[in-house]
């Protein structure tokens, strides 16, 4: 019997990423990890490339997850628990495994957007049947905030320092979800922790899916995005009331947006608050700010129409 | 019964697969391997194995996957060559860090660049540090006979590593031969079940696989992967004194032809090997006491047995198949080493040869062995690494 999505329900179950991992205080990724195994009613095996999350959740001798676990690699962490579910289905088939387990892959935005890319993008095509996250905190946080190609417009990062010729990041950023939907693959979703009932409903839903799904789901990273540390919540709040992370979902092909914000907020709101974007605020840089309005309605209003083509 | 076939190397590795039936194999082109996965995954498409097959899109991800399963508990196999085994390199480490037996034959080709498809032992050797047995074999016989081993060694509790089995490119991978099938109940017998060691699939005791390990603990982890591979020999022993009985076939951790009285000798490795005993048979019949010692086991590399069996000669040429540019090659770094703490020892010199593909001829190996006679007779040594047969 699935628990209820209820919080009296869900604050008796037994957490599966435990306290005692050494991520920073206020860090957006425990609670998306959280929120995930809390949302799945069925043992689960997860691989977890390298990244904040990783190197922070299992230091020798000690380990934060109560699941089985395994880190490899940085690039690979799709191509990792696609070998884990394969040998699973080769146990099942020679009648040497008897239970039902679900499979969960867990990547930052460095490596799901850029140099896990490929191996993502194999095991969708593959087909295995595994839920792939990406925590995405829009850049490669545990070498020290580098751009990655998740990095949103304008932000400030130590490769692409805001400096006076360059103000920050100058191209946008990749959309991954889209190009994971683009692998035709049965289910594919962007989330948020503001949203955990939306969150933990697409998790749920997922493993009721068989074959490959991926989510991608915003992580706020307060030493990246230079910005309080008990804000991961009301920031990505306002990422989707801005329309900056839109929660959405494609079953089969067909889109589905699963919150509409009453009121779009403008997407000052959410740079405001972060350090990173301070300096598009400086008069010369005004045009990025509006670069970024431009690009958030130009994405928001295709999805509006993607959800209409039905 | 032993069914005598001719067939090439590709398909006798293939067929030892098929006769090990393992329970996942990581399947991606690159030439001269190719072949070999191609017929395996007809074995998969045709029932002849219940493997499940992962068709991976690319090697790193095969032994990124490879080790996924083998972590997950069972018997995992993947092959390449060149290319492919640099792609791995990543992974190869981690494979044998989390101590996982997974057996990869590795058909032994060139590096880029230039792009080159022929044999020669580059790939292999750069996978050198990588922390897996390597096992070398002469030709197809000796590749298909070391596979079935390799498991058996790679999986012993004592061990709990991964093996290559290094083949030749082309030379082996694509001749046809005459070699001597094992039966396939005669294989799974001798092969057995495989034994399970911290599966990850184990739901009641959950692991955590590949932890982040800082500088108070990696020393020592380090360590025990450096004892383990101490008792390597040993296995490789025992397994090879197993397979004998079952076939009559018998291995050691290196081969010797005419080794005991020589005065003059050449080290080398796989099927150029072939070529040089039978250039020895000719200078023997001229009186010149010339042997051969070929390595079966370069890692672990055992340096002491090998200084024992060429410690009496008089002068050796190591020959490498692959250059550490700026440095002799891989093979004969290991000779000096292992003679050095000898009481006698002969003279050394290293020549390359091979490279690419490049024919290995009768008449290289007779003028290496011209030029060990003089050398043992006196003669000073010019250079102690030479490319042999190059053209000017
Ligand atoms: C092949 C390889 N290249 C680079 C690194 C260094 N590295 C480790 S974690 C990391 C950044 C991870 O960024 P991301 O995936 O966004 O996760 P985050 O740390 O932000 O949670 C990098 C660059 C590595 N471990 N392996
Ligand atoms: S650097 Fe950012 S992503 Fe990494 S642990 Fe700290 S808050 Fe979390
Ligand atoms: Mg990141």
């Amino acid at each position: 019997m699935a628990t209820g999505l209820k919080l009296k329900e869900l604050s008796k179950k037994e957490d599966l990423f435990t306290h005692g991992h050494r991520m920073c205080s206020g860090c957006g990724a425990p609670i998306v990890v959280k929120m995930i195994l809390l949302a799945t009613d069925y043992p689960v095996v997860a691989s977890n490339a390298t990244g904040c999350l990783e190197v922070s959740s299992c230091i020798a001798e000690y380990t934060a997850w109560k699941i089985p676990w395994i880190h490899t690699a940085f690039e690979n962490a799709a191509a990792t628990i696609s070998g884990v579910e394969t040998m699973y289905r080769s146990l099942k088939k020679r009648g040497k495994m008897d239970k039902d387990i679900k499979f969960i892959s867990f990547g930052g935005d460095g490596g799901t957007y850029d140099i896990g890319l490929q191996s993502l993008s194999g095991a969708m095509e593959r087909g295995h049947d595994m839920i792939y996250v990406c925590y995405d905190n829009g850049a490669y946080m545990n070498t020290g905030i580098q751009r990655s190609s998740a990095t949103p417009l304008g932000a400030d990062t130590t490769t692409c320092p805001a400096g006076i010729a360059i103000p920050g990041k100058i191209r946008p950023r990749k959309n991954l979800t889209k190009i994971m939907a683009a692998h035709n693959i049965p289910y594919v979703a962007q989330a948020s922790p503001s949203n955990w009932m939306d969150l933990m409903k697409k998790v749920r839903k997922a493993h009721e899916i068989t074959g490959p799904k991926f989510i991608n789901i915003l992580s706020p990273c307060n030493r990246g995005w230079r910005s309080k540390t008990n804000d991961a919540i009301s920031l990505s709040k306002i990422g989707v009331n801005t329309c900056y992370w839109p929660l959405y979902e494609i079953e089969n092909g067909v889109t589905k947006i699963t919150f509409k914000p009453k009121e779009k907020k403008p997407v000052v709101d959410f740079l405001k608050p972060q350090g990173r974007f301070k300096h598009l605020f400086a008069p010369e840089n005004e045009w990025l700010l509006t670069k970024m309005q431009e690009e958030v309605d130009t994405e928001w209003e295709k999805l509006l129409k993607e959800e209409q083509c039905v | 019964m032993t069914q005598v076939v001719a067939v090439t190397g590709n398909e006798a590795v293939a067929n030892a697969l098929r006769q090990i039936n393992p329970d996942v194999c990581g399947i991606y082109p690159i030439t001269p391997q190719t072949d070999m996965m191609q017929r395996f995954a007809s074995y998969v498409s045709d029932g002849k194995v219940d493997t499940e097959a992962i068709l991976v899109e690319s090697e790193h991800s095969s032994m990124s996957a490879c080790i996924g399963a083998a972590a997950a508990g069972g018997r995992v196999v993947t092959a390449t060559s060149s290319q492919g085994l640099a792609l791995m390199w990543e992974m190869l480490h981690i494979a044998s860090g989390d101590r996982l037996p997974i057996i990869m034959p590795v058909v032994n080709r060139a590096l880029s660049a230039p792009l080159n498809i022929h044999g020669d032992h580059s790939d292999a050797m750069g996978a050198r540090d990588t922390g897996w047995i390597q096992l070398w074999s002469e030709n197809g016989q000796e590749a298909y006979d070391n596979t079935i081993q390799a498991f058996r060694i790679g999986e012993h509790m004592d061990i709990r590593l991964p093996v290559m089995i290094c083949l030749d490119g082309f030379i082996i991978s694509h001749s046809i031969e005459r070699i001597e099938y094992l039966e396939d109940a005669e294989v799974q017998n001798f092969v057995g079940p495989y034994k399970n060691f911290l599966p990850l699939l184990d739901l009641d005791k959950p692991k955590s696989y590949g932890p982040l390990i800082l500088p108070d603990l990696y020393h020592e982890y380090k360590k025990a992967q450096h004892e383990v591979m101490a008792k390597v020999t040993d296995v490789v022993l025992d397994v090879a004194k197993d397979f004998e009985k079952m076939s009559g076939r018998s291995y050691g951790l290196f081969e010797t032809y005419k080794l005991d009285d020589a005065d003059i000798a050449i080290v080398i490795l796989n099927s150029a090997a072939g070529t040089t005993k039978d250039v020895i048979d000719e200078f023997r019949a001229k009186g010149v006491k010339a042997g051969l010692l070929k390595p079966r086991l370069f890692r672990p590399f055992p340096y002491r047995k090998i200084a024992d069996a060429l410690q009496h000669t008089k002068a050796v040429c190591v020959m490498d198949r692959a250059d550490s540019f700026g440095g002799y090659g891989p093979l004969f770094m290991e000779i000096v080493s292992a003679l050095y703490h000898a009481k006698d020892k002969p003279l050394l010199m290293n020549k390359i040869y091979g490279l690419g593909g490049r024919d290995y001829l009768p008449e290289h190996a007779e003028t290496v062995f011209s030029e060990l006679i003089e050398l043992a007779n006196g003669s000073p040594l010019k250079n102690v690494k030479e490319y042999l047969g190059a053209r000017e």
